[in-house]
């Protein structure tokens, strides 16, 4: 492909969420070529037919390693691949590694081509652990409060309290064991599945 | 005072020196407050090592070698003062190729050099009936099992690069790809070999102690700048390293051993199948054939521990062979300062003794004897090498 035409960007990821993400801040950003790959059979096969410039890969994906063979000159590439990063870019390595993603590029891309698109790239990988971060948190405290709940009517139950009661009853407890309601909470599902 | 590191490791056997340093409270012994950090691909223990999200990680020692040498990626010098196993790995085969393999074999199934002569007759009729090359797995671009495939098949005539096709497949793949058919075999490392038997998909044709005698594979590796640091903190860790070694050597603790190995945020796999790698003693076909060798896994055995510059020249040179890396003897001398034989001694107070020096043979079952000061001439005396592009 011409040098100043929209670079080809495959995405490897297992995550159509985060591909997604990334995907679209890309093609907002004008990169209109991307192509997400999610599976990871034959991936370099997927990889040659496709010809990229630049393909990004999330760091929790153990086909990484696959993607190394690029870099040797065999009989099947028809190109030798090499990561952007030269000696003078460590910082980017580590911004990337932070952000948990790792990009190659194909020899001959200019380096300040690909700039705009690894920066892209860190910010969304960071704007989708931020977004899982929060996820998780909602997650755990739906579960929490479930958790509290099911105390609660035992405490209301087994001690003939109200629901205000058995609440209070148990942030009580919880103060002065130092633990977190929940888990003092967890701690009379298990008694009373083992009284049971 | 404690001192707190990140140690990265992969889900491999050959990290139990690691795991059993931290479970078992060497470190802690030594004053580490040890995070052991499990990762999913060589890749992302080479950088984050190189980056120093990692102060230390267990390594393929070609990896160690290609980060000094800035090969593939970023050059960033990378020392060894510790081998945290020799061999390990094996190659397993699908039961088509076994049986074709038996079909074709002349001697001994368990000499290479038979298998590999069986091999490019197998190659050879497939290459005459148009089908398409048999395709071996093998865990990265620099590793033991990339060298050891190649040198294995590369005595029978068989051009690895040419004649079949070589992939890189992460290890917990590796048994799905053979039972799928996206490869006819693989060379890995435990306990992924097991596995592959005991879901009857694989045979293991060979312990690479059957190609080399004796394999430099996995390393302690720490930055070199991080080494010139922290020397004190280095020290400790080898200590604790080969405290650990000992205690896994012993017969009587294997059972623990396994048992510490196989919990789930470290290799994740049964106790039963990490003991058979312990104990050199693998079931190798499905039908419960077994193969007993006390050479399948070093680990701090027969001096194991001690890097050996040999160890290091001759991956260097096969790093030549394949044209990974270009011949000078500069390349050579950093490459060989990977390995610090020096740090090892002086740690473990072993200056001058000369009970765990290595015998300074590789021990590889055919091909030109390993000459570490004349490189040069070992590959112009291999009959198959790539030219560096």
């Amino acid at each position: 492909m011409g040098a100043e035409s929209s670079p080809k960007i495959v995405i490897v990821d297992e995550s159509p969420i985060r591909a997604a993400i990334l995907e679209e801040g890309l093609r907002e950003a004008g990169f209109t070529g991307v192509v997400h790959i999610s599976e990871m059979q034959s991936l370099l096969e997927r990889i040659y037919a496709l010809d990229p410039d630049v393909i990004l890969i999330d760091l929790e994906n153990p086909s990484r390693d696959v993607l190394e063979q690029m870099f040797q000159v065999s009989r099947a590439v028809r190109r030798p691949i090499a990561m952007f990063v030269d000696q003078s870019d460590a910082a980017s390595i580590q911004a990337s590694v932070d952000a948990g993603v790792s990009a190659y590029i194909v020899d001959g891309l200019k380096k300040e081509r690909i700039k705009p698109i690894l920066d892209l790239c860190i910010s969304r990988f960071n704007a989708f652990s931020k977004l899982q971060n929060e996820l998780d948190r909602a997650k755990s405290a739906l579960e929490d409060r479930k958790v509290i709940d099911r105390a609660k009517g035992i405490l209301m139950r087994l001690k003939g309290l109200t629901e205000d009661e058995a609440y209070v009853l148990l942030r009580s407890m919880a103060m002065r064991e130092k633990k977190k309601i929940a888990e003092i909470a967890q701690s009379i599902l298990t008694a009373s599945e083992l009284l049971k | 005072m404690t001192i707190s590191l990140h140690v990265g490791f992969i889900p491999l056997v050959d990290a139990a020196a690691l795991i059993v340093a931290v479970d078992k409270g060497f470190a802690a012994a030594e004053g580490l407050e040890v995070t052991l950090v499990r990762e999913v691909s060589w890749s992302n223990i080479r950088d984050k090592l190189n980056i120093g999200l990692f102060d230390a990680a267990h390594l393929l020692a070609p990896v160690a070698i290609a980060s000094s040498l800035g090969l593939g990626h970023i050059k960033v010098p990378i020392v060894a003062p510790f081998n945290l196993g020799l061999n390990g790995n094996a190659i397993t085969v699908s039961p088509a190729l076994h049986a074709t393999i038996m079909g074709e074999i002349e001697g001994d199934p368990f000499d290479p050099m038979a298998t590999a002569l069986a091999l490019a007759r197998i190659v050879a009729t497939r290459q005459r009936s148009g089908a398409e090359p048999l395709t071996f797995g093998m865990t990265f671009p620099f590793s033991t099992h990339n060298y050891q495939l190649r040198y294995w098949m590369a005595a029978a005539g068989i051009d690895p690069d040419e004649d079949v096709r070589l992939v890189v497949l992460p290890p917990p793949y590796m048994v799905d790809s053979l039972a799928n058919g996206q490869v006819d075999a693989f060379c890995v490392g435990a306990p992924w070999n097991s596995i592959a038997v005991d879901r009857g998909v694989g045979h293991i044709l060979h312990f690479v102690s059957d190609i080399l005698t004796r394999a430099a594979e996995k390393v302690l590796a720490v930055r070199q700048s991080w080494s010139e640091k922290n020397p004190d903190v280095l020290a400790a860790l080898i200590r604790a390293a080969f405290r650990a070694t000992e205690f896994i050597d012993e017969p009587g603790n294997r059972a623990e051993v396994a048992r510490l190995l196989a919990q789930p945020e470290r290799i994740g796999v049964d106790a039963d199948v990490i003991r058979r790698t312990l104990d050199g003693r693998l079931k190798i076909s499905p039908d419960g054939t077994i193969r007993e060798s006390d050479r399948y896994l070093l680990v701090g055995r027969e001096g194991a521990a001690r890097p050996d510059p040999m160890q290091v020249a001759w991956l260097y040179a096969q790093m030549v062979r394949w044209g990974q890396a270009s011949f000078s003897p500069q390349a050579l001398q950093i490459a060989k300062a990977v390995f610090r034989p020096d740090l090892y001694d002086a740690v473990l107070g072993l200056e001058g003794n000369s009970r765990d020096r290595a015998s300074n043979v590789m021990g590889t079952f055919a091909g030109p004897v390993f000459d570490a000061d004349d490189i040069a001439g070992y590959l112009a005396s291999l009959q198959m090498a790539r030219r560096p592009s």
